[in-house]
């Protein structure tokens, strides 16, 4: 079933002396439970793509449509309601807010979205269990491993079951071992609780994870393979 | 809400050290605020409180018409009815009934305008302390005997026992005259009263003035000053506004509170600077505190967390810092004031001289008024919400893409 659709989508950054066109004109589509990357050489526009879809940039043209809904149809505080209910967003640099434990990190957006405690505990604890760090759950960002604070970044992600997660270039910061431990938890969420991950990466380990790839370069779709 | 009290409690602790001293300099501005304006208000305490007991009372009643043309023709009858009505008042704790009005005075080859105050010796001691202020002789009784002013029995040629003539105008043009002996003679704390001023009982003055049981004015004092409004707005609806005046203490004495209010301008404008340079202090440790944490909260809008929620949150974490700061401020400035308040600092020197003539205490008195602690609260609160503006106006315009790059 699809969920998310790109229709003539395309960002021009006009600031420069000669406008760049990081996204051309690019339409294309994801169905719920994909486990895809967007991959490409630096500058392609991978992130700019990632960032269009996840409501945090403003196209120049056309349309990001989610379930249905043309997503920049919305005014900006709606957006921002728009993406706490159905958009998890794992970053490069983990964004853990260093103030609250792992537990609080997780739960922070169920806070946000007005979930009742009882409910929150018990999601925050089958999370932290999911991605095998129920026992840390008390320390601080500052206290974990840069692999480990990735996890709780993937946690809070799926906190607030959302339709689907955005992660730009997750694995940029790890190293192997803490990669492919942070991809097989990601593959497992995606297999049981059939949730959708957009990458962004030039990461080989997790194209060679992904079951598709989505090819660009200098803002425009070059190939679209399923593995 | 919780999460960002929470979020907001544990941001400030982030920076101890930067806290802290934004803290230490609230907290000393605080505390040299209250002490400050508790030493000021402490005073002006003291000089309204002795002007209220030497001349005015906190209240009076006159004749309608009385306090702008003070002539023996604008009197009223001291009526059984209006005291009763007066001693009905729990808040009024004496009542002065005082006939008052210019003579004449003449002693030897020295004559002299005088003021005569009648009234009656009792109450008037009770209010005023007269009898403390006697010099030579002794204080009024209920005879014929006045008691004179220091510097006019002086210029007079006074001494106790003498007999003094007066001659002036009585209730409707009769002509006031007869002649007294000198009981006693007193130091008036104000200099140019204590050139002009005669007591003697209500009835001699009645019967001089021929002005039979009337009355210039009924002076009233008060159990506490704050239930003035409230006595003056019961007076003014129960006595005739046709027949009566009732005036408050600052009416009566515009010289003093224009001296109060001039000084009190001159200590608002001193604590107003102290807050400027305070208020840039926590400006700039807001400012930093936002702009540091710029992909922080670019991060957590991303996430979906609303910019109002955001700037929510940093304008709880300044006025924690400031609410933290003024609580430490009051509890460590209130027991020292409380002390002070207590046992007033006693001055010596020439200044404590001076005092004593104008007949003020030679003392430093402090003020632990509720008001005063508030409104430092308050001018700290809205130092902290001006701090905050600046730094919240750069949340609802932040960029969170280019937050997030750094």
């Amino acid at each position: 079933m699809e969920i998310i659709k790109t229709v003539n989508l395309q960002k021009t950054y006009a600031e420069s002396a000669v406008p760049v066109r990081a996204v051309n004109d690019i339409s294309v589509s994801f169905d719920a439970g994909e486990f895809t990357a967007i991959v490409g050489p630096s500058g392609c526009g991978k992130t700019t793509l990632l960032n269009l879809i996840g409501g945090l940039d403003n196209p120049t043209s056309g349309e990001v449509i989610i379930d249905g809904m043309n997503l920049y149809s919305l005014k900006p505080k709606e957006i921002t309601d728009f993406r706490l209910k159905n958009i998890g967003f794992v970053f490069q640099a983990y964004n853990l807010i260093p103030v609250l434990s792992a537990k609080e990190n997780v739960e922070f957006i169920m806070n946000l979205q007005g979930v009742p405690k009882k409910e929150r505990d018990e999601r925050v604890e089958k999370l932290l269990e999911q991605v095998g760090l129920k026992d840390q759950m008390n320390r601080r960002p500052g206290e974990l491993s840069g692999g480990q604070q990735q996890r709780i970044a993937v946690a809070r992600a799926l906190a607030a079951n959302p339709k689907f997660v955005l992660a730009d270039e997750p694995t940029a910061n790890l190293d192997s071992a803490s990669t492919n431990n942070l991809l097989d938890i990601m593959l497992k969420l995606n297999e049981t609780e059939n949730t959708t991950f957009i990458f962004a990466t030039h990461d080989s380990r997790v194209m060679k994870k992904a079951r598709r790839l989505i090819e660009l370069d200098d803002g425009k779709v070059i190939a679209d393979k399923t593995n | 809400m919780n999460t960002l009290f929470k979020l907001a409690r544990r941001n400030i602790w982030r920076n101890k050290r930067r806290t802290l001293l934004t803290m230490s300099s609230i907290f000393l501005a605080a505390f040299i605020a209250l002490f400050t304006r508790s030493m000021q208000f402490g005073t002006y305490d003291l000089m309204i409180e002795n002007t209220v007991r030497l001349s005015t009372g906190y209240i009076q009643i006159h004749d309608k018409g009385y306090w702008e043309n003070k002539s023996i023709n604008n009197t009223f009858e001291d009526s059984p009815q209006l005291e009763k009505e007066l001693s009905s008042y729990k808040e009024i704790t004496q009542v002065i009934p005082r006939l008052e009005s210019f003579a004449l005075a003449s002693s030897g080859k020295h004559t002299k305008g005088t003021i005569v105050i009648a009234t009656n010796p009792a109450t008037e001691d009770s209010v005023s302390k007269l009898s403390e202020k006697i010099i030579f002789g002794s204080y009024l009784t209920n005879d014929d005997g006045i008691i004179v002013a220091e510097k006019l029995a002086k210029f007079l040629e006074l001494t106790v026992g003498d007999t003094l003539v007066l001659l002036g105008q009585g209730y409707h043009g009769v002509t006031a005259a007869a002649q007294y002996p000198v009981k006693g003679i007193f130091h008036f704390p104000i200099p140019q009263l204590n050139n002009q001023l005669i007591y003697m009982n209500l009835s001699e003055g009645q019967n001089f003035y021929a002005a039979p049981n009337r009355l210039t004015s009924l002076s009233i004092m008060l159990k506490d000053e704050s239930q003035l409004d409230d006595v003056l707005e019961k007076l003014k609806s129960e006595l005739d506004p046709k027949k009566f005046e009732v005036m408050r203490w600052e009416e009566m004495n515009k010289e003093l509170v224009q001296a109060i209010q001039s000084d009190n301008a001159g200590g608002v404008i001193m604590l107003g600077i102290l807050y400027i340079i305070i208020g840039f202090g926590v400006f700039g440790t807001v400012m930093m505190m936002t702009i540091e944490r710029r992909k922080e909260f670019a991060v957590m809008i991303a996430v979906g967390m609303r910019k109002s929620q955001l700037a929510l949150m940093t304008a709880i974490e300044s006025v924690l810092i400031g609410v933290i700061s003024i609580i430490i401020g009051i509890l460590a400035a209130y027991p020292i004031l409380y002390y002070l308040y207590l046992h007033p600092i006693p001055l010596s020197g020439d200044i404590a001289e001076a005092m004593t003539v104008f007949g003020v205490e030679p003392i430093l008195p402090f003020s632990i008024d509720p008001s005063l602690f508030l409104n430092q609260g308050i001018t700290v609160f809205i130092i902290m919400i001006i701090a905050i503006i600046y730094p919240i106006s750069i949340i609802f315009r932040l960029n969170i893409l280019k937050a997030m790059r750094g």
